[in-house]
């Protein structure tokens, strides 16, 4: 039980209603678009974008990356296969006793959690903001160490 | 033969002097521009619609390929045509191949009908056919067999949902817009299309004398010389224009006629907010959810087509057609003395400016159809239904009723008052009478709603005992003894 004039009221902006919506919806033509047109523009990546990931390096040049398998513990995916070897005073890689000789992550598998990165105790592994990761075939996708590590900064480019 | 006696054969003379092999050539000749402006606008239309719902959306829509995005259509439909023709094992093999070219071919066939300009050999693929508005309402039913044997011999619940719906659905709008395209039929006093728009039934292209002045109350034609060549033309004078359209006639009752077609021609096309067949929230993708590849194709294309269609007929109906805003506008004034020769004067007439108004109409509507489409949202199941039958029909209804009153009176009033007393005459009391449906209804509302709040103040209030159901309160029991 209502009053009728006040449904009358109500029915008359019902019956608006719809040509408002076209109003509304037909002002959108002439706002700016939001669409930001990606491969010439592109927003800025947040600082903790969880991407590709990277082995970094000491400022001297030497791996961060000892190779104790702690990242491929960590991995929920089983994403990572690390095989450690010994360094000698002939070949010195890393600080510590050992280094990798094979660090492959497969990015087919990794979900980006960044669980690698925060169980790698010298913060060797790190996820960075590089996303534009497609290829065409699987072999492409199972990144190696050589992929993932930094270039050696105290070290000439050659050519 | 001479080459100028076979040009004369093929596009000078008028239909009834021609030799049947030209009569021939001249058929192909208006179906190929028929199939051209009607299938060959599909692209276009998609291309249209992709874009202006990015625009309504706040995005920007297909724009990489090609121009502002324009062959975006061609890639789609080279996909669709690469894609694997899949045919589920249980479905009823004959109408499932059978149901997309169900969907597509009727739209084909109500291009016949249309007119794209006014001549009597080229206006249209069948011209001077007589029934055109009957020919058109009864291919346009043909269509929704299509939507509704697809989601019967898909076996797939979704499917059959869709073409249930689809069912029920053209059943519950399509007594509206038949009322409405009667309506149209009352004002015009004729079926044939290009009758319709020019207002007048010129079978004879040259039968009149240069010089004569037609009038009837709906357009004032002018009937020129064309040169010293024995034929003439018709000119829309200046008193004609777009309050000639039967959407102005017999005001409001023609702007009445024309909302409750333009309501309906969305049902029709199965778009939004009528999309119900296809929900895509409810029904995967309704009636087409088994379809793949080219028949998927097939029942886009027939979709777009049908947009196409719907709205021709709506302009051909309602908003006149091929003519311009201004009678003078329509085609070349004949004071400007280009009628120099038939073919130069009927070459622009038909050839130039008619299809410039009739694609600036239908255009105009398609992205009338596509604003629509962005600001909806889907009717429910039931909403349609009752707004179907309570709503449309019984005002269609009304309107057609008020229409035929206004009519019959202006014909009676005629000899006595002329065109402009016997218009006023017949609305005065065609709107008296609306007006009364109108205070009538109002009254009884009214009088219901007095009535409920007089009850309510004088029975004493009763107020029923609240029944709660008995909340067993849980006691704390007691901790669980340590170790």
């Amino acid at each position: 039980m209502s009053d009728f004039w006040d449904d009358v009221r109500q029915i008359a902006s019902e019956v608006v209603a719809p040509f408002k919506g076209l109003g509304t919806i037909g002002a959108k033509v002439i706002e700016k678009k939001t669409t930001v047109q990606y491969p010439e523009y592109r927003r800025p990546m947040g600082v903790r974008a969880r991407w590709r990931h990277v082995l970094n390096r000491y400022d001297n040049g030497m791996e961060k990356c000892i190779g104790c398998s702690l990242c491929a513990g960590a991995c929920p995916a089983n994403a990572i296969l690390v095989v450690a070897s010994e360094n000698t005073d002939r070949a010195r890689y890393s600080p510590g006793e050992r280094f990798a000789v094979r660090y492959e992550i497969n990015m087919l598998r990794c979900i980006y959690c960044g669980f690698c990165q925060e169980s790698c105790p010298t913060g060797a592994i790190q996820l960075k903001d590089t996303f534009e990761l497609a290829e065409n075939n699987r072999k492409a996708l199972i990144y190696t160490k050589e992929m993932l590590l930094v270039p050696d900064p105290n070290r000439e480019r050659v050519g | 033969m001479t080459f100028q006696e076979v040009w004369n054969q093929l596009f000078i003379l008028p239909a009834d002097q021609v030799v049947w092999w030209a009569e021939i050539v001249r058929s192909v000749l208006r179906l190929l521009i028929a199939l051209l402006g009607g299938l060959g606008s599909v692209p276009i239309l998609v291309w249209l619609e992709r874009r202006l719902l990015g625009w309504f959306q706040g995005r920007l829509g297909p724009n990489r390929v090609g121009p502002q995005g324009l062959f975006q259509p061609l890639a789609d439909a080279l996909k669709l045509m690469m894609k694997e023709d899949i045919i589920p094992t249980n479905v009823d093999r004959t109408i499932y191949v059978l149901a997309p070219a169900v969907a597509l071919a009727p739209v084909i066939m109500s291009l016949t009908v249309l007119p794209w300009n006014g001549s009597r050999e080229w206006g249209a693929v069948a011209p001077n056919i007589d029934v055109g508005i009957l020919f058109l309402l009864a291919v346009a039913s043909i269509e929704v067999y299509g939507t509704i044997l697809a989601g019967w011999s898909s076996n797939n619940k979704y499917s059959l949902l869709g073409g249930l719906r689809a069912s029920s659905q053209v059943i519950s709008y399509e007594l509206g817009m038949g009322l409405s395209v009667l309506a149209v039929m009352l004002i015009a006093g004729t079926l044939g299309t290009q009758n319709l728009v020019m207002g007048y039934d010129l079978s004879q292209p040259h039968s009149l004398l240069p010089g004569t002045h037609l009038t009837n109350g709906q357009a004032w034609i002018d009937v020129v010389a064309v040169g010293n060549t024995g034929y003439t033309g018709y000119q829309h004078n200046i008193a004609s224009g777009i309050w000639d359209w039967h959407f102005l006639r017999l005001f409001p009752f023609g702007l009445i006629a024309t909302g409750i077609y333009m309501i309906s021609m969305l049902a029709e096309t199965n778009r939004a907010p009528f999309d119900l067949p296809e929900a895509e929230t409810e029904l995967v993708a309704g009636f087409h959810t088994e379809y793949s590849s080219f028949k998927f194709a097939m029942f886009f294309m027939g979709e777009y087509a049908n947009m196409l269609i719907v709205s021709a007929i709506c302009i051909t109906l309602f908003f006149g057609g091929w003519l311009g805003p201004w009678g003078l506008l329509s085609q070349l004034p004949a004071e400007t003395g280009l009628y120099i020769t038939p073919g130069f004067a009927d070459f622009i007439n038909n050839c130039v400016i008619a299809p410039f108004w009739l694609f600036g109409k239908l255009y105009a509507l398609i992205v009338f159809f596509i604003w629509v489409r962005a600001t909806f949202p889907r009717l429910r199941y039931d909403m349609l239904m009752k707004f179907g039958w309570k709503g449309l029909l019984p005002v269609a209804l009304a309107n057609l009723v008020l229409i035929a009153i206004s009519l019959a009176i202006q014909e009676v009033a005629r000899p006595s008052l002329g065109y402009a007393g016997a218009w006023w005459a017949g609305q005065i009391v065609a709107w008296a009478i609306a007006a009364a449906i109108a205070g009538i209804l109002f009254y009884l509302k009214y009088t219901q709603y007095t009535a409920q709040k007089k009850a309510a103040l004088t029975t004493d209030l009763v107020v029923a005992p609240i029944r709660r159901p008995s909340v067993v309160v849980p006691t704390p029991s007691a901790p669980a003894p340590e170790g």
